[in-house]
């Protein structure tokens, strides 16, 4: 049965703002649309940043990549800020019960050694790295183009941000906070996080935007997130019995899962606007996870030995088809 | 069964320096002036970033779960008012001015602001000050959006909202705030930490939110209100960013003061010229008023910023130089601005009006020394032109302040009964300045304030060759619905009904 309560009804006078209905017709529109379009400003620029002068302040001509309109960017999670946060708030509520279910159960302990040293070795400096990307996120957030796109590259800025303070939790629980210096002095001296560290730093120093996203979100974090959280955590740590690694890593696991699809839509849409951008898309993408593949190799060598080639590229191929899919060949 | 070696318990401190400074590393296969290369050009000497004292110990954990409690709450709230007509419990439809200029001038300016700490977030070498600045990026979104949606139901029934977006870049009076945020993105990273951090958010922004917020809460504006109560645990981390900011800048090094001197100079001004807006609000759009800009004045400027600039004296610092022209304002500004506003209102997409007998009562009470001499006398005379069926509008072109973008409606800090004009001269050409600060700031940057553009002389351009119409129709402004008089709008007649219908059985 249903009841209807009764309001008094009076007449709206429109459905939504005018930039709205310009894009979406007179109805009304989702929080999503009203927090996210048009609410960059375009037009009439005061002045020239004193940054850089070559530059305006919103400036869409500092990438490669040409859009007739950037807000074509969707997000397919249609993340604005509050359902961005209450999606987030939900998986570290799963994450903290994850971490108390390890530690009250000692299970940490439990582990056998061989298995907590490869963890701590292929994941504690991964918090560095994660540290960079947040760095890359808050620059294509900062110079990016329009509202639609920079705001989920904010929310990926702080979501790396919360990725490497996870790992670090995870280096505190499982090797204390020696864990961390040993994983830094790895990040910084040991030759097999050199390509790594090589690559991050050279994102650091790229400016533009749309090739940082490349670099960072699709070729990076592409070939990153499956070959350490897929492959070397719940295939070759949990399968020997360190399934508390697993666990403590869920957060990353279903962060790669959702992200993904906004990244690949990101990609989608703009290598369909034009063969220009096709081209520079295939063109960095190629570059850059040659590169990531690379810098891979020696860590996923770390906890996979000899096997670790073939298997970095089984997920380079699966890199490569789910790239197809959105139109980028390489 | 071995025993446990208790492990050592780590402080809160020492727990968020691992899970925040300890992230970062200098880098080698890049010089740090290859990573960061804007932090050097401003002249701010910093030796020792790891000198930055967290202003707060927020991870992000935590920080997801106390937003979602507060963003839940929000929007519950904001539903509900929705849902059961809440705009109809204003006090009067004359308060959704305050509303409407709000929507227009300062939410753009909140995204702004988040893409400039965005900015920040990657622009500084440090990362305990990089993971304060992108925090109060995100939360700058948030802001810009949950006022968006607090205010998207009032634009499903009254005029004058639903252009915001094309006013932002489009409308004479939105060029005042997007000059400053404009001014303030275009800018340095120390300069605009100084311009927002510390100047607009620490210095203005109780002067801003507090005003706005508890006006919300006096005129019956639920959904306004609970932005406020929902923001206000933010704005004050932004703040204590902002103040950790200037005291680093100024710990660092001693040969910093000048220049962090010479921008509070600076942006004390421009911010002081913005709430200009803020001040006429309280004095004359809100119908039920919590306090006169100058009793605001006297608790937020005075005393608290008297206060803020006694504790920075051991720096050297010296309170702002517009400080006594700003003083010798207050008891005028409002008055001028609606004046001035009221005279325009064919080109305001918000409505002004002549205060009533009541409203002059309270405004002589609280401006005895300016408002029956100074002010009064041309309201009356306004009634009375109003009266006879001939009521004044300024058709001429205001002349712009090429700083703030003000029209030049202020009089000399001493003499009440002069405008105050400047001009300067640069490369040929004639600038003109509503104030000595105005002038100041140009004279300092000439080079950036020859750019601004100025929306009087877009409209002799084209697409509009000076046609009203044909303005208003680029500004997305209806003539007859969105600008004008209040007495006799839509809005007026609207709101009356609608309540009519809500409260009685006819």
């Amino acid at each position: 049965m249903q009841i209807d309560l009764r309001t008094v009804s009076i007449k709206q006078q429109r459905n939504t703002f005018d930039h709205l209905a310009r894009r979406f017709g007179d109805k009304p529109a989702s929080r999503y649309q009203e927090g996210s379009y048009d609410i960059q400003a375009t037009e009439n620029l005061h002045y020239r940043p004193t940054w850089d002068p070559d530059q305006l302040i919103y400036d869409a001509s500092i990438t490669k990549i040409v859009m007739a309109d950037w807000y074509a960017l969707k997000d397919p999670r249609q993340y604005f800020y509050n359902n961005y946060t209450l999606a987030r708030a939900r998986q570290q509520e799963t994450a903290e019960a994850n971490f108390s279910f390890v530690e009250s159960r000692g299970l940490a302990d439990m582990l056998p050694e061989d298995l907590k040293r490869i963890a701590l070795e292929t994941l504690v400096p991964l918090r560095h790295a994660a540290w960079g990307a947040n760095m890359n996120n808050s620059f294509i957030s900062g110079y990016g183009y329009a509202a639609i796109f920079t705001q989920a590259c904010m929310f990926h800025a702080m979501d790396n941000l919360g990725i490497a303070q996870y790992l670090s939790r995870l280096g505190l629980l499982l090797g204390d906070q020696e864990a961390l210096t040993e994983g830094k002095s790895a990040w910084l001296d040991d030759e097999a996080w050199q390509p790594m560290r090589r690559y991050i730093e050279d994102c650091l120093v790229v400016r533009d935007p749309f090739e940082l996203f490349v670099a960072q979100n699709v070729a990076l974090d592409g070939l990153l997130y499956p070959l350490v959280y897929e492959r070397i955590v719940d295939g070759y740590l949990s399968a020997q019995g360190a399934s508390a690694v697993a666990m403590l890593c869920q957060f990353m696991n279903d962060w790669f899962d959702e992200t993904r699809k906004w990244v690949d839509a990101v990609m989608k849409v703009a290598a369909a606007e034009s063969e220009h951008n096709r081209a520079i898309l295939q063109e960095w993408t190629e570059k850059w996870s040659a590169r990531a593949a690379a810098a891979m190799l020696p860590v996923v060598r770390k906890a996979l030995g000899a096997d670790a080639e073939e298997v970095v590229g089984e997920e380079v191929a699966a890199f490569k088809a789910r790239l197809k899919k959105i139109g980028v060949e390489i | 069964m071995d025993m446990q070696v208790a492990k050592k318990k780590l402080s809160l401190k020492e727990k968020y320096k691992l899970l925040t400074r300890d992230l970062g590393w200098d880098t080698t296969y890049h010089t740090k002036d290859e990573v960061f290369p804007y932090v050097q050009y401003e002249g701010i000497k910093i030796h020792d970033w790891d000198k930055w004292e967290d202003p707060f110990r927020l991870t992000m954990d935590s920080y997801w779960k106390y937003q979602a409690e507060k963003e839940r709450k929000f929007y519950a709230i904001i539903d509900a008012h929705a849902q059961n007509n809440g705009h109809l419990n204003i006090t009067d439809a004359r308060y959704l001015s305050a509303l409407k200029i709000f929507l227009q001038a300062i939410s753009p300016g909140e995204y702004a602001a988040g893409k400039g700490f965005a900015r920040m977030g990657r622009e500084f070498p440090g990362v305990g000050t990089q993971v304060a600045c992108q925090m109060q990026s995100i939360d700058e979104i948030r802001h810009a959006q949950t006022q968006i949606h607090a205010l998207s139901n009032y634009n499903k029934f009254y005029n004058g909202f639903h252009a915001f977006a094309d006013a932002r870049d489009r409308m004479w009076y939105c060029t005042l705030p997007r000059s400053f945020f404009d001014d303030a993105l275009s800018s340095g990273p120390f300069e605009f930490m100084i311009a927002i951090g510390f100047s607009f958010e620490y210095v203005l922004t109780n002067l801003l939110f507090v005003p706005f917020m508890s006006g919300a809460a006096y005129n019956g504006d639920m959904a306004t209100v609970t932005f406020g109560f929902s923001a206000q645990s933010d704005e004050a981390r932004h703040m204590t960013l902002g103040l950790e900011c200037i005291k680093f800048m100024l710990e660092q090094d001693p040969a910093n003061l000048p220049i962090v001197q010479g921008w509070i100079d600076k942006w004390f001004w421009r911010g002081f010229r913005l709430l200009g807006v803020v001040g006429t609000m309280m004095d004359y759009m809100l119908p039920k008023r919590v306090m006169s800009w100058r009793e605001a004045w006297n608790i937020y400027g005075v005393e608290n910023g008297g206060a803020l600039f006694r504790d920075l004296a051991r720096y050297g610092i010296r309170p702002p130089k517009g400080w006594d022209d700003a003083e010798k304002g207050i008891d005028h500004m409002s008055h001028q601005f609606m004046l001035a506003l009221y005279q325009y209102n064919f080109g305001t997409a918000f409505h002004s009006w002549i205060p009533s007998e009541d409203e002059m009562e309270w405004l002589s009470k609280k401006y005895p020394d300016t408002f029956d001499k100074y002010y009064r006398p041309r309201w009356a005379h306004l009634s009375k032109l109003k009266a006879a069926g001939t009521p004044f509008a300024n058709m001429g072109l205001a002349k712009l302040c090429q700083t703030c973008q003000i029209p030049t409606v202020f009089t000399e800090p001493d003499d009440p009964t002069s405008l105050c004009q400047r001009e300067t001269e640069y490369k040929g050409e004639k600038y003109h300045f509503c104030s000595d600060g105005c002038q100041h700031i140009f004279e300092n940057e000439p080079e950036k304030y020859i750019q601004a553009w100025l929306p009087m002389q877009q409209l002799f351009q084209a697409p509009i060759n000076g046609d009203l119409g044909a303005w208003m129709n680029w500004v997305s402004l209806i003539p007859g619905r969105d600008n004008g008089d209040f007495d006799g709008s839509e809005d007026e007649r609207n709101f009356a009904a609608w309540r009519q219908q809500a409260t009685s059985n006819q």
